[in-house]
């Protein structure tokens, strides 16, 4: 029996690969508010940004340059440590979640010959430390909310609370369905588990629709985006908030997008395996972009939905159908 | 509607139709069947289903609605009342203004002045004409009271300006000679505008 050569791990390597998705995903982010609006726009037979650069591309450099050189304003009453701290841990988060998610599969670097496991740590519990820290994302609103001495801020973490709870339980239940078929936490140990083809979504399609909602939810994108809904609460968590500060809770926002499309496809979607023709970098890139598209997608099309009806949703509908799931899932594993 | 039923202002005892709502489930059993058959409608997908189709319009169909405004612009109707316009004769260049007067005569804010003298072939010559548009009303007066329609309301509808002066002198109101072949004539009041024909729509009948 061969032995398997294990991946080497090296400090370098996993530092370049720290700076590379800091800035890969930032830029991503970045890029994604552009392509947020083109989309929208689209949906809505407009044409979106067009003077800045051609077909508005260069409009991400304006709105940069803008929110870089805005003035830094820290309301009087605003206990003023948290104020500054919170987008911080949101866009810290978001892009620490992103540290134990594969987004390639391993590949080796040509002519060096260098191998390169293409995720930055794969730790064993690696599930569980994205949803973690996505989670403990959470705590850059509620802090904001609190921190900044006004109202509707009050009510956007409120909102952040009762969200929190509400999503959490479901996106765990929803996964364990999953974790118990694979066995394991790793993320790699469920794209290997899906090389033959048949992708998780076949095995657990409710476990794929419920982990989806919780996954808008946890993103707060529309329609749960009760943190920030204009239209009722200014702007919630980040009424007070202006220029850099700002900008980081939204590529901190654009990052978590990313890190639920790259969950979503690892885990339910058959992650980086090659199909048919496709390799598989360009199958998982394929649906990560889906999933970024069908998020902004589901903005176009769905209205919010109310804060009392986000509780009703996770605690009556999709509590008790993921519990149901995994005792199905249960029973069908120990009977096969 | 008799007298009697038109005083009655008691709006509770009136015979109003109430849409056909579906009733609201009252028992449990009810709600949980509301509840599951609004789940697997299909209407949040019809709704997706209209915002991709929609985008498909507008980038495949050509049906988007932006006019990108400084650089394309709509055509206004020719009844439009913008910035008055001086027209030249089309066969000898000259303008048409006969000095007649007219014009300064009606104007209701007073704001057209205008100084005429014989020239040199005993013809009226306009030596001065300048409308004041900090007074102009643009009711479009002198246009109907022309004569030769040499004074007419224009399509320069864009005024924004360091001085009102640079529109309202005689020269600047008069078309420029080289470009005599672009002179539009005046469609008259009751034209239609250019692009009628594209705003044409079915009745829709169904309302």
């Amino acid at each position: 029996m061969e032995t398997t050569i294990l991946p080497e791990v090296t400090a370098l390597g996993v530092i370049i690969k720290a700076i590379l998705i800091l800035a890969i995903i930032a830029a991503i982010a970045g890029f994604g508010t552009f392509i947020e609006r083109k989309i929208l726009a689209f949906m809505q037979r407009r044409l979106g940004p067009m003077y800045v650069g051609p077909y508005g591309l260069l409009q991400l450099i304006a709105d940069g340059i803008k929110l870089f050189t805005k003035e830094d304003i820290i309301p009087q009453h605003a206990n003023k440590v948290i104020f500054a701290v919170a987008p911080a841990i949101t866009a810290a988060t978001a892009f620490i979640a992103l540290a134990a998610v594969p987004v390639f599969p391993d590949f080796t670097i040509p002519f060096v010959d260098i191998y390169v496991p293409s995720i930055a740590s794969d730790i064993n519990v690696g599930i569980l430390f994205v949803l973690g820290m996505m989670a403990a994302g959470l705590y850059g609103p509620l802090l904001a909310g609190m921190a900044q001495a006004n109202k509707w801020g009050i009510i956007g973490s409120a909102r952040t609370a009762i969200q929190f709870l509400s999503y959490e339980v479901v996106t765990g239940l929803s996964i364990l369905a999953p974790i118990m078929m694979v066995g394991s936490l790793s993320f790699v140990d469920f794209n290997d588990y899906q090389t033959d083809g048949l992708w998780m979504v076949v095995y657990q399609p409710v476990a794929f629709v419920l982990f989806i909602i919780a996954g808008f939810a946890e993103t707060n994108r529309t329609p749960f985006d009760l943190l920030e809904h204009e239209a009722e609460v200014i702007s919630g968590y980040a009424t007070e908030y202006s220029g850099l500060r700002w900008g980081m809770f939204f590529i901190g926002e654009y990052a978590n997008m990313i890190t639920i499309g790259v969950v979503a496809s690892v885990v339910f979607l058959g992650g980086y395996n090659d199909f048919w023709i496709f390799p598989g970098w360009f199958m998982i890139v394929a649906k990560i972009a889906f999933s970024f598209f069908f998020m902004l997608w589901v903005r176009a099309a769905w209205p919010h939905v109310r804060p009392d009806q986000l509780m009703w949703l996770c605690w009556k509908v999709l509590m008790p159908l993921a519990v149901v799931n995994v005792i199905i899932t249960g029973i069908v594993m120990m009977l096969v | 509607m008799s007298l009697e039923q038109f005083k009655n202002r008691n709006v509770g005892t009136q015979n109003y139709k109430k849409l056909d709502l579906s009733h609201s489930p009252s028992s449990g059993w009810g709600e949980f069947k509301q509840v599951v058959s609004r789940t697997f409608k299909p209407e949040l997908f019809v709704g997706l289903w209209v915002t991709l189709r929609e985008m498909g319009n507008a980038l495949l169909g050509g049906k988007m609605h932006t006019t990108q405004y400084p650089f394309e612009k709509l055509p206004i109707s020719p009844r439009y009342r913008a910035i008055h316009e001086m027209l030249r004769l089309m066969e000898s260049g000259n303008y048409r203004c006969i000095g007649c007067g007219l014009c300064e005569k009606i104007c209701i804010s007073n704001c057209i002045s205008m100084e005429t003298r014989y020239d040199e072939n005993q013809r009226k010559e306009v030596s001065k004409y300048t409308i004041n548009f900090g007074r102009c009303i643009f009711c479009g007066y002198c246009a109907e009271v022309c004569p030769e329609l040499a004074i007419v309301h224009g399509q320069r509808y864009e005024t924004a300006s360091e001085q009102r002066a640079s529109f309202s002198l005689f020269e600047d109101m008069l078309t420029p000679i080289d470009k005599l072949n672009l002179q539009q004539e005046y469609q008259g009041f009751g034209a239609i505008s250019p692009n009628a024909d594209d705003n044409i729509k079915k009745t829709p009948l169904a309302y």
